[in-house]
């Protein structure tokens, strides 16, 4: 069902002029990215896999605060209403960015309702984060050190520090933009005394490391599926753990990179230019080392670590291509073109949502106490990576040429692209459909899992009974060997106590 | 979670404390200082807060570990502006870079 806002949007640039009509066409490119963003990405991991497998990994029986976590649930429902009012009551035309003036002043459209969605379930994710930060303070089993947290752990725990620290930037921003749009307060709009600048300052000092609490709960689950599949233990454990809290700390320093043909100062261009490339080594340095981790390795390919693969291959093109973007001369050629879309679809798709499916994959005898049919899964994961590059990659050369995003119609020459990118998508569809058939399947018929049908290390293997009863452990456990000690050894990295 | 008691006496005298800076506040701006006035109001704003965090919040009891958040979240602000800063202050330094604002 999420995908469908993209393929309506793709079935549209089928043809030249398109198939919708130009406004309706930007109210679905706004409504899929505010979905997406907000409501698909942000939360994904974290509210799934992550409030699962969190207490069961560092050893506890359920998060610091439960309650807590049911009240982030709610406040994300309150949230998601007043979005899909948003879109029933008609649709908001201003791009997943609100850029004000548009937002604040000019748009028809449901803005304030939206903003309302994206606003409240803020609060969700802070209280996520704040939960996950408690519970690996506070509630790690006897022996479980910060240097033997499973690096899905310190992933959660580098997300829930941005959350923390950039949601209520955005919380304030948007309230901004309801004083100007109702109350005419002149903050944004040049034309009431207000800079329309400062808006995009604001916005991406939240919207920037946002797309890092989009890929490290990803990157936490890779780590976990590459140590297994190739039963070695991660190659630079401490490098890996620290470049999480690295590139959520760097991540708040770039974001003037979405800035650069905006009328920001030259200078000031150039620094957040220079700080972007810093940010690529703890990204860079996580590749390099899953792919150190699975050299010599006795590497398998069940399904988790095929999309494992994925998620290597693709992350690393659209983490390239965002050095491109960060290149402040190649950027005025290829901003606001397809170009940009291809990068983000590369990280956010062919990183976050493989990460997501693997991690789906690896956890469901886990969680469900079931297997799933191998066969499909294989068929499946493959069907996803070749839909998706189909997909995306034409895009790549679209925006080099200079196609433009947010455009319902395009020129004649770009048509075999944009059909190439349209027919990918449908496979793509294929290639999400068959894991939700097969897994709800598998969920009710498939064959019970035994207990630990990987052999993969870490205390929410050990856990028994699979599935985990409601407090996980009956018996504290004791961590009493190094994380990920797939070869029995007893090196072991020091960090912190 | 030990709490150490405090006097209510402290708490007394900071939310006397807090109603003198309020009307302190008033008081200034109605007196003509120039862009003073503004300097005078921000201060007294940052003194009532630092007050709040540590007496009301309990922070000046608190473990290390929450002190090092508090601050972080400060510091975080300070990113904040100290980068929008940047570039509203060199906006004007290139030769001809003014071209939007005519
Ligand atoms: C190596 C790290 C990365 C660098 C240097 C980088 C750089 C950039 C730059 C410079 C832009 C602005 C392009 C423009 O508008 O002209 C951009 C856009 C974008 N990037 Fe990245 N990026 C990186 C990683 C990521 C990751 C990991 C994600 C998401 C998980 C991501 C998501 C996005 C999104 C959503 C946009 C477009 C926002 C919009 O205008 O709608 N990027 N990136
Ligand atoms: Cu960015």
């Amino acid at each position: 069902m999420w995908a469908a806002p993209s393929r309506w949007g793709w079935l549209n640039l089928l043809t030249p002029k398109g198939l919708f009509a130009h406004d309706t066409y930007n109210k679905l490119f706004t409504m899929h990215g505010i979905i997406m963003v907000f409501f698909f990405l942000v939360p994904s991991i974290p509210a799934t896999l992550g409030n699962f497998l969190v207490p069961p990994m560092v050893g506890a029986r359920d998060l610091a605060f439960p309650r807590i976590n049911l009240l982030s649930w709610y406040i994300y429902i309150v949230g998601g209403i007043f979005a899909i009012t948003a879109i029933v009551r008609g649709g908001v035309d201003t791009g997943w960015t609100f850029y004000a003036p548009f937002s604040s002043t000019y748009s028809n459209t449901h803005v304030i309702l939206a903003a309302i969605g994206v606003f409240v379930s803020g609060f969700s994710s802070i209280l996520t984060g704040l939960n996950f930060i408690v519970t690996v303070h506070k509630m790690r089993a006897p022996g479980m050190t910060w240097s033997r947290l499973p690096l899905f752990v310190w992933a959660h725990y580098a997300t829930s520090l941005i959350q923390v620290l950039g949601t209520p930037v955005i919380a304030i921003t948007i309230v901004l933009l309801g004083m100007e749009r109702v109350l005419h307060a002149g903050i944004f709009d040049p034309a009431l005394g207000g800079d329309p600048i400062l808006f995009q300052h604001l916005f991406w000092f939240y919207s920037h490391p946002a797309v890092y609490i989009m890929i490290l709960p990803g990157m936490g689950v890779i780590s976990e599926i590459v140590a297994c599949f190739s039963r070695k233990s991660i190659f630079g454990y401490g490098f890996v753990a620290f470049s999480s809290v690295a590139i959520a700390v760097l991540g708040f320093l770039v974001w003037g990179h979405h800035l650069f043909v905006a009328g920001q100062s030259m200078y000031a261009s150039m620094v957040f230019s220079f700080i972007s490339f810093l940010v690529a080594v703890p990204s860079a340095i996580k590749v390099f080392n899953w792919t150190a981790t699975m050299y010599r390795g006795s590497v398998s390919y069940d399904t988790p670590m095929l999309y494992a693969f994925g998620f290597i291959g693709l992350f690393t093109i659209g983490g390239l291509t965002g050095l491109f973007l960060a290149t402040m001369a190649v950027d005025v050629h290829v901003t606001d073109t397809y170009f940009v879309i291809a990068h983000f679809h590369y990280v956010m798709v062919g990183g976050m949502v493989m990460a997501y499916l693997g991690g789906v994959h690896f956890w469901f005898p886990k969680i469900t106490g079931r297997l799933y049919p191998e066969g499909w899964a294989k068929f499946a994961a493959l069907v996803v990576f070749v839909g998706f590059n189909l997909t995306f990659f034409p895009q790549f050369v679209l925006g080099y040429l200079g196609m433009p995003r947010r455009y319902a119609a395009y020129a004649d020459e770009f048509q075999i692209l944009n059909v190439m990118s349209t027919a990918g998508a449908s496979i793509l569809g294929v290639g999400y459909l068959i894991p939700m058939i097969y897994l709800a399947w598998a969920w009710r018929y498939g064959p019970k899992s035994p207990q630990n049908p990987w052999g993969a290390k870490g205390l929410e293997w050990e856990q028994s009974p699979t599935p985990p009863p409601t407090f996980n452990f009956d018996v504290p456990p004791v961590m009493n060997e190094p994380a990920y000690n797939y070869s029995g050894e007893e090196k072991e990295v020091e960090i912190g106590r | 979670m030990t709490h150490q008691v405090v006097p209510v006496r402290a708490y007394v005298a900071v939310f006397l404390a807090l109603i003198i800076l309020t009307i302190t506040t008033v008081v200034v701006s109605r007196i003509e200082l120039g862009e003073y006035n503004f300097i005078v109001a921000i201060t007294i704003a940052v003194i009532k807060a630092v007050l709040v965090i540590l007496f009301f919040m309990h922070v000046k009891q608190s473990s290390s570990m929450t002190k090092l958040f508090v601050g972080a979240g400060f510091f975080w602000m300070a990113i904040l502006l100290v980068f929008i800063l940047s570039d509203y202050f060199s906006r004007g330094w290139l030769p001809g870079a003014t071209w939007w604002r005519s």
